[in-house]
């Protein structure tokens, strides 16, 4: 694996000037933080050949199948979505162009930056890391699955039929091999046509608006995920619209900022409920009729 | 039992009724042993897409809502004085502890991980973010403070006549001194609870419509709104008063008593003004998202929210306003089942119906499985209710002579009870 690994390096740095930062930087958790790891997908060079689904199962021991069964292009006839035991499928969507030419899509998580996954997680077993990721953590899961309800992208799975110890799954943006191991995520490694780019979000927002306005007119002017639910750390470029490949169509605002900032108005430092009791109690004791007679505002209510 | 207005029920116990409730039961424990034996999806219809099914918008949401008439009444007679209900709170307060303890045994039922239920009260799993965390420690909280007001309940009927059967009964005597403590500091500090109760309430009642406003791109807009959790407090008070006098008819009826109109009477006054400020909120949120012209367009979703509005909010609330409505029993119970089951309506409305997530195949319809579990929730509640009204004075004592309308309404007023002396 090592090998390839380099090999791959090396071909990525041959490819030159566009290709970003292979190798995390020991960069600070507060820089890291503030500039988290991403991926930029290139659609217009995905050649369909599931390798990257293959290299993940292979770094999630997710179900073993050979190689070669990701060459079956009958899977494309109807659309798939990552899983408990897939965490990245590539789907195939008819061009829009004068050649036709499929469109090939590949989906995982989105490792949104402000993700609605974690803000609704009730023992925060899924965080979003200073590399970019947003992990799991099983032991502190209580399966509530409140995270598949409101995911935006449609992405955490779950293991209905295991009656034990069922797990939330979903890509985990190879958080171990990035931030610990030096390595690329699995199927950027892998991704023949390198259609795929590892790297600080911010160079590859900088990598994606320079190809779109590298005059080749490739690219719709959008890249998905800049802004998206408040921004993700996979980004897409692509040369049809996206709401024709399958994405949803989400505005920018976080859903997480609006539920956030309801909560914290009724729990500021606990004074509106501390407020309340107090007022409830005020209450009691003013209005407290006298002794065992009828409380003088019974007549009041007919 | 002098001096006091409740006492334990004197009917037989194995009727039809309750035999029929043991079997749904006993059905439910099949499809539970399932469950908990090969997965939920052995036994539901829930998949990546809708992960959320019956158990939560039923058993959790609804069931949440429809106990809110504990803590209406507590803040009815206990904090605004209002004396004369006092004869209603206790069975308030029993559907309440009923209703949040199966609300817990339906959260275990649908955690995949039930065995972790406790995580939410270590704070190294604090999620101060979650609005669902949020919720969880709040119904705990409250289902602590509901079994504590239980307890003047539990005092009066056994404190002093402790007998344990057996070799148990050599622990009589610590169980009575437990008891008569008990019923020593409970009086003192049940004013700090009941007001707790109350805050506790408020709080998750609310929080419980935040749940859904965490995923606005997957939710019909039409429910969909910021404002979700005030919606939920104005009607989870809205229908604590119709609950009450919804199951207090039931009661009544099954019984054979002769309902407590002039109770229920001016206290069911109170309705339409609660409906009333919920509607308006309802309505007026769907016209400022200006959102309202959809309901022209003939969908299903718009024929639904309708009817929620019209039949659950509208209907029960013109209703309410006449006072020939509120005397007879039959009209009254009718137009508290709208509510009550109008209320139900709109949180599977908001749970179930508003959801539409991305990439689904197919609609979510709960499997038998999950309706078996359900039905053997509410009829293992009804039973236990059955059971305790016939062990503990939670109803209106039978020997009282009943009063008639036009009687004094003050006189029917309970005495004082255990719980009623703290603030006496
Ligand atoms: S795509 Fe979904 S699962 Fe992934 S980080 Fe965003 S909200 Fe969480
Ligand atoms: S299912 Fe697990 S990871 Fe998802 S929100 Fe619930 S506790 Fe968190």
């Amino acid at each position: 694996m090592e090998l390839s690994r380099r090999d791959i390096l090396a071909s990525m740095a041959a490819a030159g000037a566009t290709q970003v930062a292979a190798r995390p930087s020991a960069a600070s958790v507060a820089q890291r933080a503030a500039d988290p790891f991403g991926v930029l997908v290139d659609l217009t060079a995905c050649i369909g050949c599931r390798k990257c689904e293959w290299a993940c199962n292979q770094v999630n021991h997710l179900p073993a199948v050979p190689v070669q069964a990701f060459e079956d292009a009958s899977v494309f006839a109807s659309l798939r979505r990552p899983d408990a035991s897939h965490y990245t499928v590539v789907n195939r969507f008819p061009g829009a162009g004068e050649d036709d030419k499929p469109v090939f899509v590949k989906a995982q998580c989105m490792h949104c930056d402000d993700p609605a996954c974690c803000s609704a997680c009730i023992v925060s077993a899924l965080e979003k890391q200073p590399d970019g990721a947003v992990t799991y953590t099983a032991w502190r899961c209580m399966g509530c699955r409140y995270c598949m309800v409101v995911c935006p992208f449609q992405v955490p799975a779950y293991e209905y039929f295991n009656a034990t110890t069922p797990q939330v799954r979903k890509c985990t943006f190879c958080h171990e091999r990035i931030s610990q191991e030096g390595k690329l995520p699995a199927c950027v490694e892998i991704c023949p046509p390198q259609c795929l780019t590892f790297g600080r979000r911010s160079e590859l927002l900088a990598l994606a608006h320079r190809r779109i306005a590298g005059g080749s007119g490739r690219y719709t002017d959008h890249v998905y995920g800049e802004s998206e639910v408040g921004g993700t750390s996979w980004l897409y470029l692509s040369g049809i619209e996206f709401s024709e490949l399958g994405f949803p169509v989400l505005g920018d605002a976080a859903p997480p900022r609006l539920t956030e900032s309801l909560q914290h108005g009724v729990f500021k430092d606990f004074i509106p409920p501390l407020a309340l009791f107090g007022a409830l109690t005020a209450i009691v004791r003013l209005f407290r009729p006298d002794g065992e007679k009828p409380p003088a505002g019974e007549g009041r209510q007919p | 039992m002098t001096g006091h207005g409740a006492a334990p029920v004197r009917k037989p116990l194995l009727t039809p009724g309750v035999l029929l409730l043991l079997g749904l039961v006993a059905l439910g424990m099949v499809f539970a042993w399932v469950r908990f034996a090969s997965g939920l999806g052995a036994v539901t219809h829930l998949d990546d897409r809708f992960p959320w099914g019956i158990w939560i918008a039923i058993d959790v949401a609804t069931g949440v809502a429809l106990s809110a008439g504990g803590f209406t009444t507590a803040a009815l007679v206990h904090i605004f004085h209002r004396r004369r209900y006092e004869a209603l709170t206790r069975s308030a307060l029993l559907t309440a502890v009923l209703g949040y303890t199966f609300v817990a045994f339906g959260i275990v039922m649908d955690l995949g991980r039930y065995y972790n239920i406790w995580h939410p009260a270590l704070p190294s799993m604090w999620s101060g973010h979650s609005a669902l965390f949020e919720v969880a420690m709040c119904v705990m909280a409250y289902l602590t403070v509901l079994y504590i007001e239980l307890m003047p309940i539990v005092v009066e009927r056994f404190a002093g006549r402790v007998r344990l059967p057996g070799p148990l009964g050599l622990l009589d005597g610590v169980v009575e001194g437990a008891l008569r403590f008990f019923d020593r500091t409970l009086g003192r500090v049940m004013s700090v609870f009941i007001v707790l109760g109350v805050v506790l309430s408020t709080l998750h009642q609310s929080s419980l419509g935040t749940l859904m406003v965490l995923a606005p791109s997957k939710m019909n807009p039409l429910w969909w709104t910021p404002i979700l959790p005030l919606l939920f407090l104005l009607s989870a008070i809205a229908v604590g008063f119709a609950m009450v006098v919804f199951e207090s008819l039931i009661a009544a009826r099954v019984f054979g008593r002769a309902p407590e109109m002039e109770l229920l009477t001016p206290l069911s006054r109170v309705i339409p003004v609660l409906l009333f400020v919920y509607l308006a909120f309802k309505v007026g949120d769907v016209m400022i998202r200006g959102v309202v012209t959809r309901l022209g367009d003939g969908s299903a979703a718009s024929l639904i929210f309708l009817l929620e509005i019209g039949l659950g909010v509208v209907i029960p609330l013109l209703m309410l306003l006449s006072e020939r409505v509120r005397r007879r029993p039959g009209l009254l119970f009718a137009a508290a089942a709208m509510v009550v089951l109008g209320v139900a309506f709109n949180r599977i409305n908001v749970f179930l119906t508003a959801f539409t997530p991305l990439y689904a195949t197919r609609r979510y319809v709960p499997s038998v499985g999950e309706v078996a579990i359900t039905v053997a929730f509410i009829s293992g509640l009804l039973l236990l209710y059955r059971v305790l009204v016939s062990v503990l004075p939670v109803l209106p004592a039978e020997e009282q002579p009943q009063q008639q309308r036009t009687g004094s309404r003050h006189v029917h007023a309970a005495p004082p009870s255990s719980i009623g002396r703290w603030s006496a």
